[in-house]
């Protein structure tokens, strides 16, 4: 085990007292900024569960909404004879089993079919669960009522953007996150030293999947009524990609960086331009592509490399002379 | 000297400022979360929206609510919740934490109202539904003491159908057999699972019965292999997109039935308009009585002001649950929302689907099967209430 280098002991006791001060929101405001809080800390779980799988890989995942809605499904089938936490696991497990299933069938395809088969998969997760239980059940919507308030649910999905945090930073130490940057880098070099590059990915897909499905699980208590339709809303893929994509997904923390602008940006557009909601969603998808193909955590990183090539070339040319 | 002046000034502009402040005082800020976009941005747009534009423009054109001794006018505040549970949540907590909106209108469809309901109840806000048709109604008025349900239940509207149904065969002018259709989610499911054991208990007999799935396009198949049983009857619980497919289908394939009943988007204005004199006879989900006078000059109003003529089903409904929230509010006279919530409770209210008495928080009295006569949806069958006319057999396509 490597010992702690003292710049990641100095940004590990600075994320430690930002997630302390965040937790303490609700003892400040229970209204509208806590329902934003909620909102962001969501996106902000999803978007880094999904770059942990997504960002050293490149391959765009269009599945978040298949995992999210089974999370939510495993609450809102059983709420009512097993305790929440046992649930939320149960969440976790569906998830990931589904992520390891699709996994092992397409990511030993290359890029672009898997995009198309993610994005079938949550379509088709919701039709066999719509088919499922039209079949086996006499009622379709189900209710979720529990006494947990937004503040839990807020700090249920703190605690997880945590530990997913943590995950990410010791799968970045180990040996698979190193295999990782590798097939990231390139795939056929990754296969020819050695590495079983489809393992390593399915391995990462599950996690991935894994904690969408526990994010999905924590919200059930939210939405109160669960149906096919709302639980695998597509709209939560293409959300979570413009928000991680925005963020920049090379480093850990890029996502977040790109969660709490277009949130809140989206929160005005709501209040103001309601009608133009799509539109603005498009523009905003077309522009970050097009201006910040690295995010901005990448349009940062450049900035601060030419800084550094600029202080640092006057000095070389100072030595020559 | 001079700092006198200054000062007296200060206090005039403190005056001004002041005033108009005391005014501010005499507006009820009521506070509006519904689809503009998304799924169900449609629906948003004809049933809802057009109601609460109608009403507060009729109260604050009449010179506002009299509360007390108070003439208060409505500002109204209104956000776009885009079909999506987490908005919604999100608009009611700004609506309630940062507008500080005195009253809340109710959101629109089953989902949204259930996801916000808790919210609702926990800033204490009256919370009258009118755009939820479910079986739950008792047990969420029974949760959330604040909410009051005026649509009616699955059970209620199935029970109408079959009611019409069994009228037409009482009187010989159907057979006893009947195709049955519904869509697969929350809504076809509560219908058909009430409908079913009626039918039965009628003396129906199911020649054929099939499911599909929410958002099916092509319906040809099915309209074919109910036609291939050669029903008197024609009963689908279906949604706007799949109700004008089944009925263009039936149409096409020349489906003849003495009776033709479809779900929501039946009384929409459009499916008339769509399927001109076709429609004639066809049955559905909803209908009004417009031979009492108050719906048919709500109607005039409603298409005079926003230019649309409102549906046959929800909208009355939405316009008389805002009725019951200003009268509740004039009745209490005060904007203290826990003693307008037992108002609501324990009151009468005149509005234009008739006299609302909530029994445990419901509205038990509503129109359940329309009929298309003349280009009018006429309620053929009711509970509790007066319906229109008596159901016809439906001529040939």
């Amino acid at each position: 085990m490597n010992s702690l280098s003292q710049k990641e002991i100095i940004i590990g006791i600075g994320g430690v007292l930002a997630f302390a001060l965040a937790a303490c929101l609700p003892l400040v405001d229970q209204g509208y900024y806590l329902s934003l809080a909620v909102n962001i800390t969501l996106y902000a779980a999803l978007c880094t569960a999904w770059t942990l799988f997504s960002g050293p890989t490149h391959y765009v995942s269009l599945a978040t909404a298949a995992f999210f809605g089974l999370g939510t499904y495993a609450v809102a089938l059983w709420v009512d004879v097993l305790p929440f936490p046992l649930l939320v696991a149960f969440g976790a497990l569906a998830a990931g089993a589904l992520a390891g299933i699709v996994g092992a069938a397409t990511l030993r395809l290359s890029g672009v079919y898997f995009v198309i088969f993610t994005l079938g998969l949550a379509e088709l997760v919701r039709q066999i669960v719509t088919w499922a239980q039209a079949t086996f059940t006499t009622r379709m919507g189900l209710y979720v009522f529990t006494d947990l308030r937004e503040m839990h649910i807020f700090w249920m999905l703190l605690a997880l953007t945590a530990v997913i945090f943590l995950t990410g930073w010791l799968i970045n130490r180990s040996r698979l996150g190193f295999a990782m940057r590798i097939i990231g880098d390139d795939e056929t070099v990754a296969r020819h030293v050695g590495i079983d590059t489809a393992k390593s990915k399915i391995v990462l897909f599950i996690i991935s999947g894994a904690f969408i499905g526990i994010a999905g699980a924590i919200c059930a208590p939210r939405y109160g009524y669960i149906q096919p339709t709302s639980a695998f809303n597509p709209m939560t893929s293409f959300l979570v990609v413009i928000m991680a994509l925005l963020g920049g997904t090379r480093k850990l923390w890029g996502p977040i960086v790109g969660v709490i602008p277009f949130v809140i940006l989206m929160d005005f557009i709501t209040v103001r331009f309601s009608n133009y909601m799509p539109v603005a969603m498009g523009l905003s998808f077309l522009a970050i592509v097009f201006l910040l193909p690295n995010g901005v955590t990448g349009r940062l990183e450049q900035a601060w490399n030419k800084f550094q090539s600029r202080k640092s070339a006057p000095s070389s040319t100072e030595t020559a002379a | 000297m001079k700092r006198r002046t200054l000062f007296a000034a200060a206090i005039c502009a403190a005056g001004l400022t002041l005033a108009p402040a005391a005014f501010a005082q005499d507006v009820i800020k009521i506070g509006a979360s519904a689809p503009k976009t998304g799924p169900l941005g449609g629906g948003g747009a004809m049933t809802h929206w057009p109601n609460i534009e109608l009403w507060v423009h009729e109260i604050n054109e009449a010179g506002g609510l009299q509360v007390g001794d108070r003439q208060m006018t409505i500002e109204l505040i209104e956000y776009d919740d885009q079909t999506n549970p987490e908005i919604a949540i999100q608009n009611i907590q700004r609506l309630a934490t940062i507008d500080n909106v005195d009253f809340i209108v109710t959101p629109y469809s089953t989902g949204i109202n259930i996801a916000t309901a808790p919210m609702i109840a926990q800033h204490g806000y009256p919370h009258i539904t009118t755009s939820a048709a479910t079986d739950g109604v008792a047990e969420f008025a029974q949760r959330w003491p604040n909410s009051f349900w005026m649509l009616g239940t699955a059970t209620q509207l199935a029970v109408g159908a079959v009611e019409a149904f069994s009228k037409l065969r009482d009187a010989g002018e159907i057979g006893d057999t009947v195709a049955l259709l519904y869509v697969g989610d929350a809504f076809g499911q509560e219908h058909i699972n009430a409908a079913k054991p009626l039918l039965l208990e009628a003396g129906f007999d199911i020649v054929y019965e099939a499911s599909y799935p929410f958002g099916t396009q092509d319906v040809a198949p099915i309209i074919a292999a109910a036609k291939a049983a050669e029903p008197d009857s024609f009963m689908a619980f279906s949604y706007p997109g799949d109700t004008f497919a089944l009925t263009e289908q039936a149409q096409i394939q020349g489906l003849e039935v003495g009776a033709f009943y479809t779900g929501v988007g039946t009384a929409f204005p459009s499916f008339r308009d769509r399927f001109g004199d076709a429609a004639e006879g066809i049955m559905g989900i909803g209908g009004v009585n417009l031979d009492d006078p108050k719906v048919a000059d709500y109607f005039d109003r409603h298409e005079e002001l926003t230019g649309s003529e409102p549906d046959y089903w929800a909208s009355a409904t939405t316009y008389a649950g805002l009725q019951v929230l200003a009268q509740a509010i004039e009745e209490t006279g005060s904007l203290d929302r826990a003693a307008v919530i037992e108002t609501i409770q324990n009151g009468t209210f005149d509005t234009v689907i008739g006299t609302i008495d909530f029994v445990d928080n419901v509205n038990p009295n509503v129109w359940t099967v329309g009929q298309w006569r003349d280009g009018k949806f006429v309620a053929v069958a009711a509970d509790g209430i007066a319906v229109g006319a008596e159901p016809v057999v439906k001529p040939a396509w």
